[in-house]
C-alpha cells in the first residue's frame, strides 16, 4: 500500500518528464498504407517506402562461400550478383519455422511477377547429415521450383553461419534430433551486400515492400 | 466552518485527481520512438579481461506508436553477436515492430540462448496509459 501510494506521489509529480512533445516520427506506414498485394514492384508508388525488415548501417558484402548447390552446381552467393537474394538457414526436417519461412517465400515470388526473376531464394541447410542435394532439391521444389538449396561438410557449414551470425543447436528428441537455429531471413542487394534481416513472422506482403524497394535501387 | 472543511478537502481531491486525470487523457507522445542499445569500444578486450557485461538485456519491452523500433549499435572494434544478429564494428541496425507480439530471437550473447522482445499495443485507454507512465517513471528513478 505505501509503495503503491509513493509511486502515485512519484507519478504525479514527474509526469511533465513524461510529456515531451510529439514529433515526427520515422517508422513506417501502418501495413494498409503500403503498396497493394500482388501488384509488381515495378507498379508501385515511385515515393520510397521504409523497411518492414531491419535495416543494417551501413550494409556489408555477404561472406564469400562455396557449397554444393541443390541444382548439381557450386553455390556461391556472389554469382547472383545483379539479382536480390534472400538468404535463409534451416533444415528439410524441420517442422515449424522452415515451411512457413519458404511458403512465405514462395508466395512472395508469385505476388512480384515479373520482377520475380530478379529475386533469387537461397536456403543452407543447417543438418548436412540429412540433407543432400538430392534432398534438398526435392524439398524446395515443392516450394518454388527455382529456390536454390546449398549443403557442405559440417565444417563447411559451421564457417557459413559463422560469417552470417546464425545459430544452429542440436537437440536430442527422443532417438531423433532436431535444431534450434536462427529463424530470420537476410535481404541481400544487388550489389551483394546484406541490406537487412526480416525476422520471422512477416508475411509476403512485407517481402515484396522491402523487395520492391531493393529491386528499384 | 464545516462548509470550509469541506472546500478544502474538494481542493484537494481535485489536486490530487488532476494529474491523475491527465495520466489517463494525455495522448502519449515520445522525442523518439527508438529504444537504443549501444555495445561501447572495448567490450570485448574488457570481456578478454574477465569482466562481465551485461549490454542488452534478455527481455526488452517496447509500445507501439511510442517506442517501438529497436536501435543497435556495434561501437566496439570487433565484431560482435548481438541481439538476433551478426554485426560489424561501427554498424548500426533498426528494426521497427507494426504488432503487438511477444518476439523471441535466438541469441548467444544471453545465457537463456534467447532474446524476447515484448510489443505491447498502443495504451488507448486512460488506465493503460497511467500504467504505461507509472512503469515509465519507475524504470527511470
Amino acid at each position: 500500500m505505501k509503495s503503491g501510494l509513493t509511486a502515485l506521489v512519484m507519478l504525479l509529480t514527474c509526469q511533465s518528464t513524461l510529456a515531451a512533445p510529439a514529433q515526427p516520427t520515422q517508422s513506417p506506414q501502418p501495413a494498409s498504407a503500403q503498396p497493394a498485394s500482388g501488384q509488381p514492384a515495378s507498379a508501385q508508388s515511385a515515393k520510397p517506402a521504409a523497411f518492414k525488415a531491419g535495416v543494417f548501417d551501413p550494409p556489408r558484402m555477404a561472406p564469400h562461400f562455396v557449397l554444393k548447390g541443390s541444382n548439381g552446381q557450386d553455390l556461391r552467393i556472389d554469382q547472383f550478383t545483379g539479382k536480390v537474394v534472400l538468404l535463409a538457414f534451416g533444415f528439410t526436417s524441420c517442422t515449424a519455422v522452415c515451411p512457413t519461412t519458404l511458403n512465405t517465400l514462395a508466395v512472395t515470388r508469385r505476388k512480384l511477377g515479373t520482377d520475380a526473376k530478379d529475386v533469387q531464394i537461397v536456403y543452407i541447410t543447417v543438418d548436412p547429415d540429412r540433407d543432400d542435394t538430392a534432398r534438398l532439391k526435392k524439398y524446395l521444389g515443392s516450394f518454388d521450383a527455382t529456390f536454390v538449396g546449398g549443403t557442405g561438410s559440417p565444417a563447411e557449414l559451421a564457417a557459413v553461419r559463422k560469417d552470417y551470425g546464425i545459430s544452429a543447436e542440436r537437440q536430442l528428441v527422443g532417438k531423433d534430433y532436431t535444431f534450434s537455429h536462427s529463424s530470420f531471413v537476410y535481404l541481400i542487394d544487388r550489389k551483394g551486400r546484406i541490406r537487412a534481416l526480416m525476422p520471422y513472422g512477416h508475411g509476403a506482403e512485407d517481402y515484396v515492400n522491402d523487395l520492391s524497394i531493393l529491386l528499384r535501387e | 466552518m464545516p462548509r470550509a472543511r469541506l472546500l478544502l478537502a474538494g481542493s484537494a481531491l481535485i489536486t490530487l485527481m488532476a494529474p491523475l486525470a491527465w495520466c489517463g487523457l494525455a495522448p502519449i507522445h515520445s522525442t523518439s520512438r527508438e529504444q537504443i542499445f549501444e555495445i561501447p569500444r572495448g567490450t570485448w578486450k574488457s570481456r578478454m579481461a574477465g569482466q562481465k557485461l551485461a549490454i542488452l538485456p534478455d527481455h526488452i519491452r517496447l509500445t507501439l506508436g511510442v517506442r517501438d523500433v529497436l536501435v543497435l549499435r556495434n561501437h566496439d572494434e570487433v565484431p560482435q553477436i548481438f541481439g538476433p544478429t551478426l554485426m560489424m564494428p561501427g554498424q548500426s541496425f533498426r528494426l521497427p515492430f507494426e504488432q503487438a507480439s511477444e518476439y523471441i530471437f535466438a541469441c548467444t550473447a544471453h545465457a537463456s540462448g534467447q532474446m524476447t522482445i515484448v510489443v505491447e499495443p498502443n495504451p488507448a485507454t486512460p488506465w493503460a496509459r497511467i500504467s504505461w507512465r507509472a512503469r515509465e517513471l519507475l524504470q527511470r528513478i
